[in-house]
Order: C-alpha cells, then structure tokens, then sequence
C-alpha cells in the first residue's frame, strides 16, 4: 500500500469500516511511515473537535423571537 | 475508531430517553412540553442552520421554520429514531431549501466531483496539544465555524451532516439525495480538507 492508497481509505479505516485486509495493509503501512501516520492522527483530531464541540447558547433575542412564533403558532393551533 | 457512528449506533430502546415522555406529551396536545423539547435543541438547530447557510439570518429562519413544521407535523414523529434525528432532517431540508432559493444555479449537490490527484496533504505536521486546551471556547468556534465555511456546500452538508450531527452515511445519502458512495468521496474530501484548513491554527509549530 502506497502513501496516496491510505489517504483514499483514510475516511473509512476512521469510520472501522475497512475489511480485515486492506485494514491490515493499512496498519501495515502506518508502521513504517510517520507522515501518514500524523495524517491519519490529525485527520481524526479534526473530526473529534467538531464532534466534541458543544455550540454556543442561542442569543437572547433569535431566542426570543423564536419562542414568540412558537407561541403565536401553539397557542393559535394546539397540537 | 468508532466514535464517528456512536450516537447513530445506539438504539432508542437501548438508552434511558427523557425526550420521550416529553414527544409523548406534546403529541398529545401540550404545547409547554413542545417548547421544553425545543428548548433542549434550539442552540444545535441554530448551529446546523449556521453551518449549512453560513448567514445568521437564514439559520434563525431555518431553525424557526424546522420547530413549527415539527410542531405542524408533530403527529408523524413514530419514535422509530431519536427525536433530534427527526428534527435534523426537518432542519437540513429548511436549509438546503433556503441555500438554492439564494442561489438557485450554483448549488447543486450532484455535481462529479474531481479525481484523486488532490487528496494527498501538502502539509504534514503533527498537531500540539488539544484545541480545547490551547483555545479559549468562542475563539474555537470561530475557528471551527470558519473553516466549515470555507468549504464548497455540497461537501459542507456531509460533513455536518456525518460528522457533527452524527447521522449514518445511509442517511445522509437518503437526505442529500446521494449514492452511498458519493456521500462517502465527499466526506473523505471534506474531513482532508478541513485538516488541512485546521492544521493552521493546531500545529504544534504554531503560537496562538
């Protein structure tokens, strides 16, 4: 497996969906290779920092005036 | 790693779920369980919104719209997924809906996209400790939101869509009306490209 094969799998060794094979030829060349592994490894921190982070409280006023639809909207039309 | 797929993983019946008697309580007619359910979610609709459209003024109406069409159709929600699931996907199509109505010839989720040659990073270099710990949280958000941002939309709403929202690569395929494979090239596409844009401020090279 060459540099460019495991960038292609990247997404998908990340996801554990790999077969055992070409799982094992990656692994394999992650071994020897120390810019694919910082690939792989900085590639997974780029998708736990967006899984991990929590957003921001809402404004008061977009809450506000969301809260205010909702209610002219339940209040006109119960559920 | 399979962080990414957890929360899809899990079954509703697996995990105690204090959403349900809330559904249960607003499909019954009580609108006050309606709006604790709504106020559970408002801030990540209100994100989902931001990030597809990038315009604080479409995600405000985006999230508006995807809490009163819920409520609207309220009586369709089978509690075959989580709630929030359901609420996505509302939410995604009031975005996408106000994406093409902004630009109705540029956004187009179907286009082919280009071939291998651009996948492999220029630069490599291994990042210092966490972003969490180096950045104060509103700068991290600012840099997170930044360079989903810069993504072409069509690779954005897979990314949001898999990766942040967490929803299967069956069901985005189903929302964004994409090939499983498609969705797959776009979200290995997006995750390289926004190392590539992250690697900026996370170096370990680099002083913030």
């Amino acid at each position: 497996m060459k540099c460019k094969d495991v960038i292609r799998e990247i997404s998908d060794y990340l996801n554990g969906d790999l077969d055992a094979g070409l799982m094992g030829d990656l692994q394999r060349h992650l071994e020897h290779c120390e810019d694919c592994r910082v690939i792989v490894d900085t590639t997974k921190k780029t998708i736990d920092v967006y899984c991990n982070s929590e957003p921001a409280p809402l404004a008061d006023d977009i809450r506000e005036r969301l809260h205010a639809a909702l209610r002219k909207k339940l209040f006109k039309n119960p559920a | 790693m399979n962080r990414t797929n957890s929360k899809a993983a899990e079954a509703p019946a697996m995990q105690p779920d204090p959403e349900r008697a809330l559904v249960l309580a607003a499909q019954a007619g009580d609108a006050a369980s309606f709006e604790k359910l709504v106020s559970m979610y408002e801030h990540k609709i209100f994100r989902l919104g931001m990030n597809i459209t990038q315009n604080r003024e479409d995600a405000e109406d985006v999230m508006q719209n995807a809490f009163l069409k819920a409520y609207e159709h309220l009586g369709n929600f089978q509690g075959d997924s989580r709630f929030y699931t359901w609420l996505v996907r509302i939410a995604v199509n009031e975005g996408l809906m106000r994406l093409r109505k902004r630009r109705p010839n540029q956004v187009s989720l179907d286009e082919p996209i280009e071939g291998d040659d651009d996948l492999l990073p220029r630069e490599v270099e291994d990042w210092g400790p966490s972003p969490e710990q180096r950045f104060a949280q509103t700068e991290l958000h600012e840099i997170l939101s930044k360079a989903i941002g810069e993504l072409p939309e069509d690779f954005r709403a897979v990314f949001v869509l898999r990766d942040i929202e967490e929803l299967s690569t069956e069901e985005t395929a189903q929302l964004l009306g994409l090939s499983v494979p498609a969705i797959k090239s776009r979200l290995l596409r997006s995750r390289l490209r926004l190392r590539a844009k992250l690697n900026r401020y996370f170096r370990r090279s680099e002083t913030p």
